[in-house]
């Protein structure tokens, strides 16, 4: 069994529940040993860089000198949120190209007693290391309950193939890791020309109309190849098209209903575990229509308890079904 | 030739950061090595910008800004704070400009000038570091209702089935996690600040 330091990041365990969960379930089968670093701490995201540059790297870098201390022969770190995994892997490589930023962060992390020699660790992200480590085999061996008939659209975001410094990725662009370890899941996979486009980041906090439109080309894109669910390995991609799908309909007046979830969840569902046990139901755009194509039944994901009735004066856009057949039904069922 | 001397004004040893132009400085301040002096102006980084069209400069037109020495207009420009550092124009980039990274400079020396036209994302950056110095994690439920009271009251009835779905569905908790080593990540990160005051004066 391969042994990795596991840095989950804020997010695991908070907004991606999801991706934690569904990791946790499928480590085991594919033979991912994950230790998580003790006592991490946030990589500041893309906010601290934005402020101060020796404080951003030396709130990185105790991360890295808590894993390389933790580190028992293995030295590889493994990140499933993009972000951290930019943060964690920047932070190494550009105080080797600048080794006065080394000296300056390691000033710093004296005052708590750490130090950490750059190049020590090798930072990864969890795709990565499933295709290239574990490998494709292994996870369609364990495949029971192919996806056939689901179409997914691959979505990476772009924290994961760019900058690359190490060029773990096929292409910066548009890489083949995910549209290959969703194929072998026995997906439909469509071939996503925005498959690392951008999801708007934190524009969603501080310049929601950049945000929107960004959001709008992702999910439109995805909507007019027909795809049934989108997949992606990052945290903040996750949340900004789920979470943010009613606001950006409500603000261009579209009735998108594209559900995303973690590539991890998919790897759940076929090899064969219950949805919640793969971390579905905490999405906020329903998959009960896309995991019926796979002959799974999820309760409809429940409206959050304080959505504003009709008569409060904030009307929402209604959904329409998309498929003819399922407007029939809906009307049916009146 | 003209030295502080002949002008008569006070002849305190310069600090090394203030014999460099704009540029110098703006590449000296960032992390790695920017390669910011070999930009070319091709303009490939604007073409390849998701975000380009709400920007008051392309990032080329910026660094030509800066080349200038036109310190007030470009730290004044909204472009660093649009950024939404995809690294498009980075692996586009023939020069092999750090250009998302440059931003990141940019934003701190705006923030340091206090040159900035909107507090909005200032703020939330400055709102989200705050809680990870007080925690050592980010505090999404703090960091929303402080942020969004402030800039967006009127964005807030609309906001609340989002977030009353997340926090009913436990993907957002309304009480920090505080780390263990939350006081020696306090000390490293004061070191660090005081690393970084001696550095720019």
């Amino acid at each position: 069994m391969a042994k990795y330091l596991l840095y989950p990041g804020c997010s695991m365990e908070s907004s991606a529940k999801a991706y934690s969960e569904s990791l946790a379930a499928i480590a085991k089968p594919i033979g991912l040993e994950l230790e998580e670093i003790e006592d991490w701490n946030c990589c500041g995201a893309t906010e601290y860089l934005g402020i101060s540059l020796t404080p951003a790297y030396a709130l990185i870098s105790r991360n890295l000198a808590l894993a390389a201390k933790q580190a028992n022969g293995n030295k590889v770190v493994v990140a499933p949120c993009s972000a951290c995994y930019l943060n964690l892997a920047k932070a190494d490589y550009y105080m080797r190209e600048q080794p006065k930023l080394g000296k300056m962060v390691n000033e710093a992390l004296s005052a708590g007693g750490l130090s950490y020699e750059p190049g020590t660790l090798a930072i990864r992200h969890l795709l990565d290391v499933i295709i290239y480590d574990i490998g494709l085999e292994t996870v369609k061996s364990k495949v029971v309950r192919p996806l056939t008939g689901l179409r997914v659209a691959p979505y990476l975001g772009c924290m994961v193939p760019r900058p690359d410094y190490e060029k773990r990725w096929s292409d910066h662009e548009h890489p083949i890791e995910l549209d290959l370890l969703l194929k072998a899941l026995g997906a439909e996979v469509i071939d996503f020309p925005l498959k690392t486009h951008c999801c708007g980041g934190h524009m969603t906090q501080i310049g929601p109309e950049t945000a929107f439109e960004l959001i709008r080309r992702l999910i439109s894109s995805a909507d007019q190849y027909q795809a049934d669910i989108m997949a992606t390995v990052c945290p903040m991609c996750q949340m900004n098209l789920d979470a943010y799908q009613t606001e950006t309909n409500r603000y261009f007046g579209t009735n998108y209903q594209m559900p995303i979830v973690f590539f991890t969840q998919l790897m759940g569902l076929a090899f064969g575990l219950e949805p919640d046990t793969a971390g579905f139901g905490s999405e906020l755009v329903s998959t009960k229509r896309a995991l019926a194509k796979i002959g799974v039944e999820i309760a409809e994901t429940e409206t959050a308890p304080a959505r504003p009735k009709k008569s409060s004066g904030l009307p929402m856009p209604k959904p329409l079904p998309r498929k003819p057949e399922l407007a029939e039904k809906s009307e049916a069922e009146k | 030739m003209v030295t502080p001397q002949t002008l008569d004004l006070p002849t305190t040893v310069p600090k090394q950061i203030e014999d460099l132009t704009l540029l110098e400085e703006v590449s000296a301040r960032t992390a790695g090595v920017s390669r910011l002096e070999m930009c070319i102006q091709c303009g490939t980084c604007g073409g390849s910008c998701p975000a380009a069209a709400d920007m008051d400069h392309t990032p080329r037109m910026l660094f030509a800004m800066l080349r200038a020495g036109m310190r007030q207009a470009a730290l004044m420009s909204n472009t660093p704070w649009i950024c939404v550092s995809c690294y498009h124009c980075v692996v586009r980039c023939p020069q092999n400009v750090h250009i998302a990274d440059v931003m990141y400079t940019l934003k701190g020396m705006a923030i340091e000038a206090k040159l900035y036209q909107d507090s909005t994302a200032p703020d939330f950056s400055q709102t989200f570091v705050d809680m990870v110095e007080e925690y050592g994690r980010s505090y999404e439920f703090g960091l929303a209702t402080r942020h969004y009271l402030k800039h967006f009251p009127l964005r807030l009835p609309g906001m609340a089935p989002m977030g009353m779905g997340l926090l009913s569905k436990q993907r957002m908790s309304i009480t920090p996690k505080r780390i263990k080593g939350i006081q020696q990540l306090k000390a490293i990160l004061k070191r660090a600040k005081e690393i970084e005051g001696g550095k720019h004066g």
